[in-house]
């Protein structure tokens, strides 16, 4: 960087960054006290559920961004799971949902669902932009519609009997056994989203919006749109998120994903994504949801309760927000 | 006790980009009025927001009544005895006067012996003899938002009265008042100044200022430059000083020369019927058209429906004979006009985003690969093509724009829409503050727009400019289009005459 490291500045860093380094010395602890923390299918398993929170929390990251969010995330990648259960269960199993239903290829599933959240998205994206709904009602609004939708359609069944070549497609790895299929999924989402924000009008125009949005629609940005082709772009996540998740979970319920749109707000807010809008990367959401797993699996090496690290995943998230907004608030 | 109320000494206050204050100082005498003038830029306000609490200095100090203090909020400020009318009013407009007045500090009563309560009656009571103190006769019920602008003002008076003030800051009081309406305040004024409060009076109107200040602060660039009995001053002085250099070079030689008309507007006509209406004019190429009138000309707003930000009920735009549909910013901008909105921080920069984004946006079209992929080495090329045409001032084309100061962020905005190649641009207060030295800089650019044959509107609210930098000067008055002026002749005079031409006429309440 060719600037001095000074005391001032290394405490500066220190306290924007503080949560991701008090995880990476706890994790250091546990390691040293429990081997089992460092073996390949620790390792494995942290990555695959960092995978599927990754691809959440880059839809959740284009709202985010532009100074929305969207807390129909979690319910709608919930539809999604349901949804590809229930099209790909076996042919043979007893409690199949559509018994006389031919089989469809994975692809065709894939797509479907992605398109009803696609879709799902775009009227959120809309209601936020013509209705003027704020994002945080809108979406508050849309994500109890889906709950209540899921729960007519399935008949709070619980799915089961996935085809094979369904979970094998999230079992499988590719080289080694630490890259599941489900880490390379998200490499390449990782990577399409890297190219959008960067390389595109899409991104910037989002990040013109999240900037300024007055000044965006000024400089002939059409507002309205960019927002619908953002919240169209996260609801197709949420619907890829849902369809990966049912396949490693080999089942899934009306409840699966629920709560995960904060989990993917905090991903995102502890990897640098400003609540304030028009900041954050890619990289920096890897390593916020990363962070926020590390920190799961080190809670319950340490031996902590489930039920109290809720309470520890709830203060990481304030923590975060309050750490971002502080950077803002000391320039007044 | 010295013979002064209140002494600032020594105040330094920096912002992101810009050393606002370096070693400011006023010192204020009891039972005086204060006129603290300077450009636009030169720290007044920034000032008075630190005497008033809003912002905390960086160095320096305040003595009030003999004694250092630390202001840290207004409400700590007023406490005290300093009350500050703003620049911008902040009122609310939907609760009655009495609750603007009494917002914050409320007179109360206990309810049942012990539940406090509001105390409206008392409420009422008091609010209907401050306005009997400031000569205004209004229902202390009344909803303050059906007030007009200068009636809402006297409120904000009031209010400053009621707290029992021994200081009060006036920050251009009197920008929105018709004559009439100014005769009132400086009745007021003379009648707080009788009781011994001491008044700090900025304005840029040299008239007024001689007219009832006793002493006059002077500021340039952040700096105190030397208080003046009133009366050794005149005009001339006071420029010189406010300035710091000679008239003359204050604008650049013009050699632009205007030719055939190319745009027009005829009849445009805003929705409200309380904006702009049948308003038509015409520029020329390579004209530099100076739009002159008060705050509430709807100025802006014109400009603003021109360019499809606000919506109008009826009027055309013609580009060389060629009508122009335009319902959206979108529309303006592909078909060649350019708008640099009045308020940079509001409606132009993206704060937290690069030079480079921020100059970029508006003609991203232009720099894809394949049609999708953006060429950033064309972008970083767009970039310093102006940082060198405009000698713009910033680290690196990564650099945040909000970091920079007002006239680099001025030029930059400028330089996203010359990445349009626009043939008319409209441009709104395009030196709003920005310091002298920069200013002089814009001018030359604008200069050498229009020598290279675009069309420039310019609104400005400062006279020197609009007279400085025109070919021609149209005037705005309460919606409407009140004259033209040939720039050679415009004059202070000939512009506010027909500026305040429906003065007499009740004013829009806005």
């Amino acid at each position: 960087m060719g600037k001095k490291l000074n005391g001032k500045a290394v405490v500066k860093w220190l306290s924007e960054n503080v949560i991701i380094v008090m995880i990476v010395l706890a994790s250091i602890f546990v390691s040293t006290q429990n081997k089992n923390f460092l073996s390949i299918n620790n390792i494995r398993n942290l990555l695959s559920n960092t995978a599927v929170r990754f691809i959440i929390a880059c839809g959740v990251s284009g709202c985010l961004i532009t100074k929305g969010t969207d807390l129909s995330a979690g319910r709608a990648a919930g539809l999604a799971a349901c949804l590809s259960g229930i099209l790909l269960q076996r042919a043979d199993y007893s409690g199949r949902f559509y018994p006389n239903m031919p089989e469809l290829p994975l692809i065709v599933v894939l797509l479907l669902v992605m398109l009803l959240m696609g879709a799902i998205g775009a009227a959120n994206g809309a209601i936020i932009s013509f209705l003027k709904v704020p994002p945080f009602i809108a979406t508050l609004g849309t994500q109890t519609i889906i709950y209540g939708a899921c729960l007519i359609y399935t008949g709070a069944i619980p799915i089961g009997g996935l085809r094979s070549d369904y979970t094998g497609l999230a079992t499988g790895y590719l080289g080694t056994r630490m890259l599941s299929n489900v880490t390379i999924i998200a490499i390449v989402v990782g990577l399409i989203m890297w190219f959008l924000y960067n390389k595109t009008r899409y991104g910037k125009y989002m990040y013109a919006i999240g900037g300024n949005e007055n000044a965006a629609e000024v400089a002939g940005i059409n507002v309205n749109k960019s927002k619908i082709k953002i919240y169209m772009l996260a609801g197709l996540l949420y619907g890829l998120t849902g369809f990966v998740l049912c396949a490693k979970s080999g089942g899934c319920s009306v409840n699966t994903a629920q709560g995960w749109e904060l989990e993917a707000i905090a991903g995102c807010t502890i990897g640098g994504v400003s609540v304030n809008g028009g900041v954050g990367r890619i990289t920096g959401i890897i390593v916020g949801v990363l962070v926020f797993e590390v920190l799961k699996i080190v809670l319950q090496f340490l031996g902590v309760d489930s039920s109290y690290t809720y309470i520890a995943q709830g203060l990481v998230i304030i923590i975060a927000v309050a750490l971002d907004l502080r950077k803002y608030l000391a320039k007044k | 006790m010295s013979e002064y109320r209140l002494e600032m000494k020594g105040v330094v206050k920096q912002f992101p980009g810009v050393k606002a204050l370096d070693h400011a100082e006023l010192r204020l005498r009891p039972g005086t009025v204060h006129a603290l003038m300077g450009e636009n830029g030169a720290g007044k306000s920034t000032l008075m927001k630190c005497m008033f609490g809003i912002y905390k200095m960086d160095e320096g100090e305040i003595i009030y009544e003999g004694k250092k203090v630390e202001i840290h909020d207004p409400m700590q400020a007023l406490s005290m005895g300093i009350a500050m009318v703003h620049q911008e009013l902040q009122p609310v407009p939907e609760r009655s006067v009495a609750e603007n007045i009494y917002i914050g500090r409320y007179p109360m009563k206990k309810l049942l012996g012990f539940i406090p309560v509001v105390d409206h009656e008392q409420m009422y009571k008091n609010t209907e003899e401050l306005l009997k103190k400031v000569r205004m006769h209004f229902d202390p019920k009344q909803r303050l938002g059906d007030l007009s602008v200068s009636q809402m003002q006297s409120v904000e008076i009031a209010k400053a009265v009621s707290a029992d003030c021994k200081v009060l800051i006036l920050d251009e009081p009197t920008s929105s008042l018709t004559s009439n309406e100014v005769e009132a305040l400086f009745r007021i004024i003379a009648d707080l100044k009788a009781e011994g409060v001491s008044i700090v009076y900025i304005s840029h109107k040299m008239d007024e200022i001689l007219r009832i200040s006793d002493e006059v602060t002077i500021m340039r660039d952040g700096r105190y430059i030397g208080t003046w009995d009133a009366k050794e001053l005149t005009t001339d002085k006071i420029i010189t000083q406010m300035v710091g250099r000679e008239l003359t070079n204050l604008f650049p030689e013009r050699h632009n020369e205007p030719g055939e008309v190319v745009f027009e507007v005829e009849d445009f006509t805003s929705i409200n019927p309380r904006s702009f209406r049948n308003c038509t004019f015409n520029v020329r190429k390579g004209e530099i058209l100076g739009v002159a009138g008060l705050v509430g000309a709807q100025r802006t707003e014109l400009m603003e429906g021109l360019f499809g930000i606000r919506l109008h009920s009826r009027g055309t735009i013609k580009y060389k004979g060629k009508e122009l549909k335009i319902t959206r910013p979108r529309d303006a901008i592909t078909q060649g006009i350019a708008l640099l909105t009045e308020d940079r921080r509001a409606t132009g920069i993206m704060g937290v985003l690069s030079v480079a984004d921020n100059i970029s946006i508006a003609s991203l079209d232009q720099y894809l690969n394949m049609g999708i992929v953006i060429n950033d080495k064309k972008i970083e090329q767009l970039v310093q093509d102006n940082v060198q045409k405009m000698s713009i001032k910033c680290p690196s084309s990564k650099t945040q724009i909000q970091s920079l100061s007002g006239g680099n962020m001025q030029k930059v905005l400028i330089g996203r829409w010359l990445a349009n190649n626009p043939d008319v641009l409209i441009l709104d207060e395009p030196t709003r503050g920005i310091d002298v030295g920069a200013k002089y800089e814009i001018y030359c650019i604008i200069e050498e727009l229009a020598r290279s044959g675009k069309s420039i509107i310019m609104i400005s609210s400062e006279m020197n400019e609009i007279i400085g930098m025109s070919d021609r000067v149209m005037v705005m008055c309460d919606g409407r289009i009140t004259g033209f002026i040939d720039g050679k002749d415009a004059n202070q005079e000939n512009i506010m005459t027909l500026a305040t031409q429906f003065e007499t006429a009740p004013s829009a309440a806005v």
